[in-house]
């Protein structure tokens, strides 16, 4: 039986110290937790609790991932290589990539903002370009190499522009910085590489590392939208990212004689 | 999205024979406009043929001097091909200007000069569209119509073409190399590629069923020094265009020799300004240059109710176009 199967038959007795303590964690003790496991539907303890679990408590490595879906219309099968895994799938041919991810895998980093390409939330790398998943058909993805926001880290240790973005408060509910910080990667990679953006002046003049200004970031970074406009945040992130110069504080309190000051200016 | 068969094909022989044997077949580019209208059910292929990864991404010479593009490239490895960048800057500049990183990392040649329009009401299915559903009316015409066309409409469609990629072809010239089902090659001048909505709007442009794009063939480099991409938009990045220009020129002794001039956001295919065009060769470039060009440039427009202003702003766009072109070596 697989583990999510296993899972799907819990009961109280059998949960482990871990699950209970996640269990706890969540505020649910006693007579609730069992009313609650009780009610759990196979689909909604799965959606549940991949967002509490790493993907291996879920899916072992290795391990055939999901049971097949029932009432797969146009069913294909794919290969896919995430975050330096294989995952065999079976799919419907409309799959989106981003489903695939977060509804068959458990990767629930990269977010679906509109599902029409309008907000770059579902960002992810694919062969080293970024590119919205939620405009990609899985089908299409065979043989193709997939970073998601969960491949990024090097075990603890973040990657440098995950640290930027903690370090500068690149965001306020988070809803849009795992697409941020995917498309902040590639950014950086193709500064490295010299490719242009539409403020870049003189580009004729073909050079690598092109230096980010913040208006560089602006344009470059325009595919990602925040609704929580954290956007300075940002910007001073990737440019630490790229400079390893710490961006320091852009503001002070006002002094009493400049508040005097801007009193007079009225 | 409504349920269809997906055929990986693996050379564009392969492409067009699984066109021709299938029911309600569509081509898949990059999917970044497709994909989208099947979400909102406005497209509704039964049969998808991925063509993205087919070996059509060269950017090659060709004998006469100019560049073949691949259809299957995609946007940002042609804009940001050296050889582009050196020889055509004006289509590199145009090609940044749209969409973001993310989108033309996907997009590809063949199905950007392909992407549909915008209007608002040909991608609600609840309201009459004529490109959509042939016969249900226009909802445009005579309702929101601030970003429809003012040049070449008609009764039945007053709709633009959304791409920028597609002004600045128009400006350089260009021909487009397709696959026809029967296995031969085809090649369609630039400016006779895409339509003008006359009774038959649900035609975009005059490829016929089955036919694949394999190639985007430049004309011999032209603009190289004098070149600019003005694009008006809602926000400074990440939008459509309102009214944009690609605007190139040739110089010589303190005379224009060869001008290149098109209009995006103002008609149902890339609006080349080729009495404008025309005007110019021979002058010395200075503004009054520009403005008398402006004026002709935009002497036929027929505005609709609520988009009178992109006259002035196409007038004012022309002269500014040139102007920054001029800029770039004075
Ligand atoms: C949010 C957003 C903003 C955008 N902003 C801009 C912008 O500012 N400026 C701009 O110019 N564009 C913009 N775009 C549009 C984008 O440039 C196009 O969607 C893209 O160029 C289409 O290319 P594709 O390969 O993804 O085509 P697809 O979506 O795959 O296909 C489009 C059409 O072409 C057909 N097709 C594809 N390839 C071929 C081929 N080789 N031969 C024959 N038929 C083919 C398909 O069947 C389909 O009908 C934007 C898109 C989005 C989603
Ligand atoms: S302008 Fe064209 S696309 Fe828009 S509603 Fe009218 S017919 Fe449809
Ligand atoms: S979810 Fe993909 S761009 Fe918004
Ligand atoms: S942090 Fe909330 S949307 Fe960006």
């Amino acid at each position: 039986m697989s583990k999510l199967k296993e899972w799907q038959h819990k009961s109280e007795e059998d949960l482990s110290d871990d699950e209970k303590k996640i269990f706890n964690d969540l505020g649910l003790f006693g007579d609730s937790r069992r009313k609650f496991l009780g009610k759990l539907s196979a689909a909604s303890l799965s959606i549940w609790a991949a967002s509490n679990f790493k993907l291996n408590a879920l899916i072992p490595a290795g391990e055939e991932v999901p049971p097949a879906l029932k009432a797969l219309l146009n069913e294909l099968e794919v290969k896919l290589r995430i975050n330096e895994e294989d995952y065999t799938l079976n799919i419907d041919s409309r799959t989106s990539l981003l489903d695939v991810l977060r509804e068959r895998l458990g990767l629930t980093g990269s977010k679906k903002g509109c599902g029409h390409g309008q907000c770059g939330a579902c960002t992810v790398i694919i062969d080293g370009r970024r590119k919205l998943s939620c405009l990609t058909l899985a089908a299409t993805c065979g043989d193709k190499e997939i970073t998601t926001v969960e491949g990024l880290a090097d075990g603890e240790n973040l990657h440098k522009v995950q640290a930027a973005f903690v370090k500068y408060d690149g965001y306020q509910c988070g809803y849009c910085t795992p697409g941020q910080i995917c498309s902040s990667v590639a950014l950086l990679e193709e500064a490295k590489r010299g490719e242009a953006s539409y403020v870049t002046e003189d580009f004729k003049d073909i050079r690598e590392n092109i230096e980010l200004s913040e208006e560089e970031i602006r344009e470059r970074m325009s595919g990602n939208l925040c609704r929580c406009g954290a956007y300075n945040n940002i910007v001073m992130a990737i440019q630490e990212s790229q400079t390893g110069e710490d961006q320091g504080t852009k503001w002070s309190f006002a002094t009493a004689e400049e508040m005097e000051e801007a009193g007079k200016a009225k | 999205m409504r349920p269809f068969n997906y055929i990986a094909s693996t050379s564009p022989a392969d492409a067009v024979a699984a066109n021709a044997g299938n029911p309600a077949p569509h081509y898949l580019g990059g999917g970044t406009n497709l994909i989208d209208l099947m979400k909102e059910d406005v497209e509704r292929p039964e049969t998808l043929i991925e063509v993205a990864s087919l070996d059509r991404k060269e950017v090659e010479r060709t004998a006469s001097g100019g560049l073949r593009l691949g259809a299957m490239l995609s946007n940002t490895e042609t804009a940001n091909h050296p050889d582009v960048r050196r020889d055509y800057p004006l289509l590199t500049m145009t090609m940044l200007a749209a969409a973001t990183e993310q989108i033309r990392n996907m997009a590809t040649n063949g199905g950007n000069l392909l992407q549909r329009t915008r209007c608002p009401y040909f991608y609600e299915t609840s309201m009459p569209c004529n490109k959509r559903e042939p016969g249900s009316g226009c909802g445009a015409i005579n309702g929101m119509n601030a970003l429809h066309a003012i040049f070449g409409w008609s009764e039945s469609c007053v709709a633009t073409n959304p791409s920028d990629m597609n002004i600045a072809l128009a400006a350089i010239g260009a021909t487009v190399e397709v696959l026809q089902p029967n296995g031969n090659s085809r090649r369609i001048p630039f400016a006779d590629f895409h339509r003008l909505p006359g009774d038959e709007p649900q035609r975009d442009n005059n490829l016929a069923p089955g036919e694949l794009i394999v190639g985007i063939e430049l004309d011999p480099p032209k603009f190289s020094d004098n070149y600019y991409y003005l694009k008006i938009r809602e926000r400074s990045s990440y939008a459509f265009a309102l009214v944009s220009v690609a605007a190139g020129m040739q110089l010589e002794g303190g005379r224009i020799t060869a001008a290149g001039l098109a209009m995006g956001g103002v008609s149902h295919k890339p609006w080349k300004l080729t009495a404008a065009e025309e005007y110019l060769v021979g002058k010395a470039p200075e503004t009054a240059t520009f403005e008398a060009a402006a004026e002709i440039a935009m002497r036929d427009a027929r505005p609709l109710e609520e988009n009178e202003y992109k006259i002035e702003m196409g007038r004012r766009a022309v002269v500014r176009a040139l102007q920054q072109a001029l800029d770039r070596t004075a």
